[in-house]
């Protein structure tokens, strides 16, 4: 029920923008975040609810960087 | 750090068992999905939580649902999770058979058109969800308002994490530590399980969906829990690249704007003091009257639904599950929900 999954925003008009989902093109709402196209947004429920900041690859190599400082 | 020397650390430890509760079922589902299970020491437990909205809603709210749906001139929309729950007299998806005005919708936001296309017709939209998505309900309200869309209502079982999380540490002891849900703390804020960390002394780490994030926040908490005693247990977050310190804040400041909280009933563990929220006064024209549906139904002696909400057992002992109690002849909620834990573990049983 709470998953949000990571589109492509592809065009910003006021609150509305497209999002493309693996090629599907979905009516989001972006009035909860900053959002500028080509960035890759989290959506729920037709809303976008953060920017996903980094591509998973970077993401994950931070995350061992991260836990590496834990030991 | 990378993943082989985590995986095989899990796989190693020797040390006492520890209870890691997952909070959130989409977080149950990965598990399984990605096996997860079977690359962990038997002395590590995973245990699901209360994190699935539909599985923690009470019968009486269900019910309400499917009389608007019988009004005349009435819709009821809804996530599609909702259709087969059961109510005290069935579920939605079974009131739709008999005639119920149901429809699915993707996004409650696509509702204000619906509803302005079709003025003769009050739509009543389920809103069911945990703050992931409490904002996506208060957009459409902003909308409505702003385009004086009058025939939409909300009836609500909205939920907060928070007060749920704070009677688990209270009520459940046994867990060691918890991994948060990812896609609310989207929006509360990995600080937002702070206060708790510290009043409990138990790690809260927040992680991501993939099967990485996921090792990775095992690891994390296993690291917390073998560090000396005196050292601070705390709040870890792992998702950085969604989840803020601080959350959406504008997505809170959102929610704040048109709901309040209030004391909600949560299946399995009761009613929890603002643990729900709920339209401020000044919108309650939209409201259908979402207070009070606090009756639950009357679970069979056998189900043990509320236990497995909590995490006292797994679902595999409950003495009905995949007998009597399976996907298709559900029982109880937790095996109806895509995301309740018995119906995840059903569909997955053959990696128990
Ligand atoms: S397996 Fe079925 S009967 Fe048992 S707790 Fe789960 S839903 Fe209830």
């Amino acid at each position: 029920m709470c998953i949000a999954i990571p589109g492509k925003i592809i065009s910003i008009e006021g609150h509305r923008a497209k999002a493309d989902f693996n090629g599907n093109l979905v009516d989001v709402n972006v009035g909860l975040i900053d959002a500028k196209i080509g960035d890759y947004v989290l959506v729920h429920a037709g809303c976008a609810i953060e920017i996903m900041e980094k591509d998973r690859a970077l993401e994950l190599i931070e995350l061992f960087h991260d836990l590496d400082e834990l030991a | 750090m990378n993943i082989e020397q985590i995986i095989s650390e899990l796989k190693e430890y020797k040390g006492p068992e520890r209870k890691i509760m997952e909070v959130c079922g989409t977080h149950t589902a990965s598990i399984f999905k990605s096996g997860v299970r079977s690359l962990l020491s038997s002395g590590i437990k995973l245990i699901s939580g209360p994190g699935c909205p539909v599985c923690v809603t009470p019968a009486a709210y269900i019910d309400r649902c499917i009389s608007y749906a019988m009004l005349e001139n009435h819709i009821l929309v809804t996530f599609g999770d909702m259709m087969k729950v059961p109510g005290t007299a069935g579920s939605l998806s079974q009131a739709k058979g008999n005639g119920a005005k149901v429809e699915l919708m993707y996004s409650p936001m696509e509702i204000v058109d619906r509803a302005e296309r079709n003025p003769g017709t009050t739509y009543v939209i389920a809103g069911v969800g945990f703050e992931t998505t409490v904002p996506a309900y208060a957009l459409t309200i902003e909308e409505a308002v702003r385009r004086g869309v009058s025939n939409l209502r909300l009836l609500t079982a909205l939920k907060t994490v928070m007060p749920a999380l704070q009677w688990i540490c209270e009520n459940e002891t046994e867990i060691d530590g918890f991994l948060c849900p990812g896609h609310v703390s989207v929006i509360i804020g990995s600080a937002a399980y702070e206060d708790l960390a510290e009043q409990y002394q138990k790690p809260f780490v927040v992680a991501g969906f993939e099967p990485e994030h996921i090792l990775a926040g095992v690891y994390d908490i296993m690291r917390q829990l073998q560090t000396a005693s005196g050292v601070e247990k705390g709040v870890h977050n792992l998702y950085k690249n969604a989840v803020r310190t601080e959350g959406n804040k504008k997505a809170m400041s959102v929610i704040e704007r048109y709901f309040e909280p209030g004391a909600a009933m949560w299946r399995g563990l009761g009613m929890i003091e603002d643990s729900g929220l709920y339209l401020r006064p000044e919108y309650a024209a939209y409201d259908a009257g979402s207070k009070g549906l606090d009756q639950d139904i009357e679970l069979p002696a056998a189900c043990r639904c509320g236990d497995v909400i909590v995490g006292r057992i797994n679902p595999n002992e409950c003495p009905m599950f995949g007998k009597a109690c399976n996907p298709m002849n559900p029982y109880g909620p937790c095996m109806v929900s895509s995301e309740g834990a018995c119906g995840i573990w059903h569909r997955n049983i053959g990696m128990l």
